[in-house]
């Protein structure tokens, strides 16, 4: 028995070894024909990747993996591709915040330093300005369940105040508009991201805040090194033909 | 041939095909295997749609009952595999407002699957399982709301692996639920914090999801899981439910493995920081 497992255990790790080949070949292949795609849709080629209609893409997310982000020029540049293409509101979203920090690169690095409105950098708020006519909303980790933790400390304090009212006597009764309202109170009322666009090693949010991802189409970009504009055009093009049930 | 030869022959396939898993689950437990796995079965429509399958006024569910067929399987490999916790988005808030048939033959097909998961044959009993069933349960009809309190209760013992079912539920109405829950228990002068929230969440005590796998190539999470995923490995394969088989979460697993060191690092500069 002994030997059996001797001789199958380094047998058994080939075959996994083998199994991790594949998939990497498989990835290497899609890789490929995406790079195609983007190639075909950067020549001009197809006219339908041209004019691509964004009515239904009034908010875009992006998460940015923390060490991604710290490459500022890079972050601008996909900030520039957004606008050019003519979305309205991003999310900047990174799970240290390293984004927020840097908020002053991008003022400084616009073109025209008095399109960008930057407010002061609090680590625990959402960051918004304005930049090339695009509201840029930069978030982080702390703005997820422990903003909720402030929305339900809220709602609890308001609460506690009408204890002597009749319905309060029943106990503690919300609605998901009460949260929504909460949030915005404690300053954590940004919209919902009808497109999240991931960059980064794995198709993960991060923690990006839970209330705003209900039906929010959630795409994986690759590494922010790599990025492109005309995949970016892309996901938006397949974006704008997606159709939604809403759980019907 | 007669039925007992088939018989027979149905009996050596079968232990054929468990021994050739068990092989590629001891490869696959080379690497990491997920402790926890959500499913979103989507597709049980199209796929009667697709097949043309029996699916009229008299029975609007019959792409869900293949679906429940592949549920099954699926959970039995899962557990082979040596998957602790499985979840199942069976029915969310937002799914009454289909058409009332198809939302009440749901509830019908639902309470005669539950009642089947509690017979002596069933995959929960051959591994010992616990079910749960997450959701405002309220909003269920009462026959269904009472047979999924039993199967809770009979099986809250269970020693082996969990499924979850997620039914009547949505993750803001979870979230909804665990606010509500934590200013009912708020102690004077301590605030309510994160940890409180995650207490009282349905999921509270289970693993959070290592993959959440939703089916026919759909990108969103449509409201399921959102406030445990933070570190999920979010897959979207293009099969419908009822196709998704063997192979299919074999590849689920491998491309965790992929993506599995840097999504635990990711999760433990968290946890450090907290």
């Amino acid at each position: 028995m002994i030997e059996a497992s001797v001789i199958a255990s380094p047998i058994l790790g080939v075959v996994f070894c083998l199994l991790h080949v594949i998939v990497s070949l498989v990835h290497t292949w899609s890789h490929l024909v995406h790079q195609i795609q983007c190639l075909i849709i950067s020549s001009g080629l197809l006219s339908k990747y041209q004019n691509i209609n964004l009515n239904r893409l009034r908010h875009l997310a992006v998460v940015i993996d923390s060490e991604d982000a710290k490459n500022k020029s890079k972050v601008h540049q996909l900030l520039c591709w957004l606008s050019d293409i003519g979305v309205k509101y991003v999310i900047l979203y990174d799970i240290e915040g390293v984004m927020k920090k840097s908020d002053k690169a991008y003022e400084k690095s616009s073109a025209n330093p008095s399109e960008t409105k930057c407010m002061d950098f609090a680590p625990n708020m959402p960051l918004i300005f304005d930049m090339f006519g695009m509201t840029v909303e930069i978030i982080s980790y702390t703005d997820g369940k422990e903003a909720v933790a402030k929305g339900a400390n809220y709602l609890c304090s308001n609460y506690l105040k009408n204890q002597d009212d009749t319905l309060n006597k029943l106990g503690p009764k919300f609605t998901e508009p009460d949260i929504s309202s909460a949030l915005k109170a404690v300053g954590h009322d940004g919209p919902e991201p009808d497109l999240l666009l991931v960059y980064g090693p794995a198709r993960c949010h991060l923690g990006f805040p839970a209330w705003r991802l209900r039906y929010t189409e959630i795409v994986h970009m690759g590494p922010l090194s790599s990025m492109k504009l005309s995949a970016v055009v892309k996901v938006l093009y397949d974006f704008s033909k997606k159709h939604q049930n809403y759980g019907k | 041939m007669d039925k007992n030869d088939k018989s027979m022959i149905t009996k050596a396939i079968g232990h054929v095909s468990f021994v050739m898993r068990k092989c590629l689950f001891s490869i696959l437990s080379i690497g990491p295997v997920p402790a926890h796995i959500a499913f979103i079965m989507d597709g049980n429509r199209r796929y009667a749609k697709r097949h043309a399958l029996h699916q009229d006024s008299t029975n609007p569910g019959s792409g869900h009952r293949v679906g429940f067929k592949c549920l099954i399987s699926t959970l039995q490999y899962c557990y082979e595999m040596g998957v602790k916790y499985v979840t199942v988005y069976a029915f969310s808030i937002d799914n009454f407002k289909r058409d009332p048939q198809e939302v009440q033959s749901l509830m019908d097909l639902m309470k005669e699957k539950i009642d089947e998961l509690l017979t002596e044959d069933s995959v929960l009993k051959k591994f010992d399982a616990r079910i749960n069933f997450w959701g405002d349960l309220q909003l269920l009809s009462e026959p269904v709301r009472l047979t999924a309190k039993k199967a809770m209760d009979m099986t809250v013992h269970n020693k082996g692996p969990v499924l979850s079912v997620c039914v009547a539920y949505t993750s803001t109405n979870e979230i909804t639920h665990a606010i509500e829950a934590s200013v009912r228990e708020k102690q004077e002068n301590a605030p309510i914090e994160v940890s409180d929230l995650d207490r009282n969440m349905y999921t509270a005590g289970c693993l959070e999801p290592d993959i959440i796998i939703r089916t026919s190539g759909e990108t969103r999470l449509s409201n399921f899981l959102l406030w445990q995923s933070d570190f999920a490995h979010l897959q979207n394969p293009n099969p419908l439910w009822p196709e998704f088989s063997l192979r299919h979460l074999v590849w689920a697993v491998l491309e965790y493995q992929n993506v599995h060191g840097y999504l635990k690092k990711r999760k433990g500069e968290i946890e450090k920081n907290k």
